[in-house]
């Protein structure tokens, strides 16, 4: 198991209310993908476990186009990764700042 | 003076070999090794018939047990080498030479043959350029054809899967060249007369059907996020703006994901009736719930599919069908459709390179290219106009005059930027120039050439080629939709910004698309039998997609 921690600068807050939401499940090419609300507004943390190593360049182009496309700032994100493809990882983190800004039903 | 009729001499000699081992037309199964032997000269050119789907697959079989001391040297042109045998021959020296155009299961052995040097290679063809070649320089002395039946006369049916089969016999029988057809059984009148018997020489009652691959059927179970995605942005930012109404889709899973998304996210869209209505397209099991919810308004068919023979019979107001209520395919008659007649070709492939040419041809594997070179490229002697054809050609050439402007074809490169095991999708130089190279070919084996691709769609986005105005541009736009991969990651960033400002790049944020609605719920059918019961039970799925 591999561990990668990222703190970046956010220029778009999270929309939305809710304090946390979860996307995806942990499975082989999968991952499961956690948003609290829980640090500053410019902010975004993201913590990767994952199974696949020596994947770190790829994670750290894959987590900074997120931040800069997608609204993020305030969220601590961490990742159960089963050896997704990037574009999985890309698609749930997307997944994951639109369910956050849902609201709770 | 020249001594005219040789041709038909020679025919005549065959014909009279053969009746030695025939009654009548008839040749009885265990009379069929002699037979061959006899009719077959060494030397020559022999089509076998086969494509993708069909197989005279009892007529290979016992081709590849001649004995190479007998016959030897002959110049195999074929649409598929697809059945082990068909490389039997080769493997054995019955024959040397080979012109084609598809080899799916067999891409991996093909490509050690040719290297191995048992196979000479002439070239990897499109299905309709290998069709008109039979007509000028590469028109058979014997064909080997498959049909469901046939009279005594030779009249035959050939069923739903008609496919290659007139294309053959009209080069060969017309030319003086021997046509001997396996049929599943002679009867005393044929559903339908498909081929004339008069055209026909010999028929060799196989007792079983002829073998049919079911290539055009995807499990929808096994659809992913990532290509509904993907086919959500082909909808949104391709199907909509250009208004397709006339197109053929690929094999493969992100078609299959567009047509299952046709009744859900296409109609929330409002596009019922303004895109996919009409088909150059086999009888795709994916297509029934767009079918079925009114979508479609005309399907014309290359070949049949396994199982959907009752649904398609059903369905005549979709389909092209005969007088008997079957399907009539007909592959040459469909490519030419789906070259002239349709505004869109969309599939998938397995390189691109930074210029935009694709193949589905690696070092490892020489799968060939079936109909997608036909059908993914621009035809230049087209005439007629059409909205997205008119729109696609003002977008590559804004600045001339427009009554006298070419419209384009809309070529598509659909996939995810990392395939299957991760391998990626785009590479710096295809492997087709290394095959090349290697076998010392005049040509890399491409299947679409990049000035014949308008656009590259994968779950990054669209790269709009036909706006690039350079070739940095155009490295640029294609990087930009690269995602993860080596290419994608080494993108200039400002120039990829850039494109997307122009609208040359659209993301799915661009189009509004919003990721959670990349869900399999959106599929119309999740499963082989969802499309069994929205069928109302008249398709009958292969049992190897029967899992319940």
């Amino acid at each position: 198991m591999e561990k990668l921690s990222f703190r970046l600068t956010a220029t778009r807050s999270a929309g939305g209310t809710r304090a946390q939401a979860m996307v995806g499940v942990v499975a082989s090419g999968n991952l499961e993908v956690l948003l609290e609300r829980s640090v500053p507004a410019d902010t975004c943390t993201i913590d990767i476990a994952t199974a696949a190593h020596g994947f770190d360049k790829v994670w750290d182009a894959v987590v900074r186009d997120f931040v800069a496309r997608r609204s993020a700032g305030g969220l601590r994100i961490s990742i159960n990764d089963g050896g997704a493809r990037p574009d999985t990882v890309a698609l749930r983190l997307a997944q994951g700042v639109r369910k956050i800004e849902e609201p709770e039903r | 003076m020249s001594d005219w009729g040789m041709q038909k001499a020679a025919l005549g000699e065959r014909l009279a070999a053969g009746r030695q081992h025939a009654r009548g037309k008839v040749v009885p199964i265990p009379s069929l090794p002699a037979f061959l032997k006899a009719v077959i000269r060494s030397g020559d050119r022999v089509c076998l018939e086969g494509d993708n789907q069909k197989q005279a697959d009892i007529l290979a079989t016992a081709l590849a047990n001649l004995d190479a001391r007998d016959v030897h040297d002959l110049h195999m042109v074929q649409s598929g080498v697809v059945l082990p045998s068909h490389l039997h021959i080769f493997e054995k020296g019955i024959a040397r030479r080979l012109d084609f155009s598809y080899s799916g299961p067999q891409s991996a052995r093909i490509a050690r043959m040719l290297f191995g040097g048992k196979i000479e290679l002439g070239a990897v063809h499109t299905y309709l350029e290998l069709f008109a070649r039979y007509f000028i320089d590469l028109t058979p002395n014997v064909a080997l054809i498959a049909a469901v039946s046939a009279d005594k006369d030779g009249n035959l049916y050939t069923g739903p899967n008609t496919e290659d089969t007139p294309t053959v016999v009209e080069a060969t029988s017309y030319k003086n060249g021997l046509v001997v057809a396996q049929v599943t059984e002679i009867v005393d009148k044929v559903p339908r007369v498909d081929i004339p018997g008069d055209l026909v020489h010999f028929v060799v009652e196989a007792g079983r059907p002829f073998y049919v691959e079911p290539l055009f059927t995807r499990d929808p179970a096994a659809i992913t996020e990532t290509q509904i995605l993907t086919a959500m942005l082909a909808i949104k930012g391709i199907y909509a703006p250009y208004g397709v109404r006339r197109l053929n889709h690929g094999i493969g899973f992100n078609t299959a994901a567009i047509e299952l998304l046709l009744p859900t996210y296409g109609e929330k869209l409002g596009l019922k009736g303004k895109v996919c209505t009409h088909f150059a397209l086999n009888p795709h099991p994916t297509m029934i719930p767009a079918i079925e919810s009114g979508w479609v308004e005309q399907i014309h068919c290359f070949g049949s599919e396994v199982g959907m023979e009752d649904y398609v019979a059903a369905r005549s107001d979709i389909f092209f069908t005969g007088p008997d209520g079957s399907l009539r395919s007909n592959r040459a008659f469909c490519q030419t459709a789906g070259l002239y007649a349709c505004d869109m070709f969309i599939g998938s492939t397995l390189q691109i390179d930074l210029e935009g040419h694709s193949s589905t041809v690696t070092t490892s594997r020489i799968a060939g290219f079936g109909g997608a070179p036909n059908m993914g490229s621009d035809p230049r002697g087209r005439r007629h106009p059409s909205e997205p054809w008119l729109k696609a050609g003002a977008e590559a050439d804004p600045d001339s005059s427009a009554a006298l402007r070419r419209g384009r074809k809309l070529v598509v490169q659909i996939g995810e930027t990392f395939g299957d095991s991760n391998v990626p999708l785009f590479v710096e130089q295809l492997d087709a120039l290394e095959l090349a190279r290697k076998l010392d070919l005049d040509l890399a084996p491409v299947m679409v050439y990049s000035d014949d691709v308008t656009h590259i769609v994968t779950e990054e986005g669209i790269a709009n080629l036909l706006m690039c105005r350079s070739k940095e541009e155009r490295e640029q736009a294609i990087r930009g939709v690269a995602g993860y991969t080596d290419i994608g990651r080494a993108r200039d960033a400002k120039l990829v910004e850039q494109l997307r400002q122009r609208g040359v790049i659209r993301r799915p944020e661009d189009l509004g698309i919003d990721p959670l609605d990349a869900d399999r719920r959106l599929l119309a059918a999740r499963s082989i039998k969802d499309l069994m019961l929205a069928s109302g039970g008249l398709y009958r799925p292969p049992s190897r997609f029967r899992n319940w």
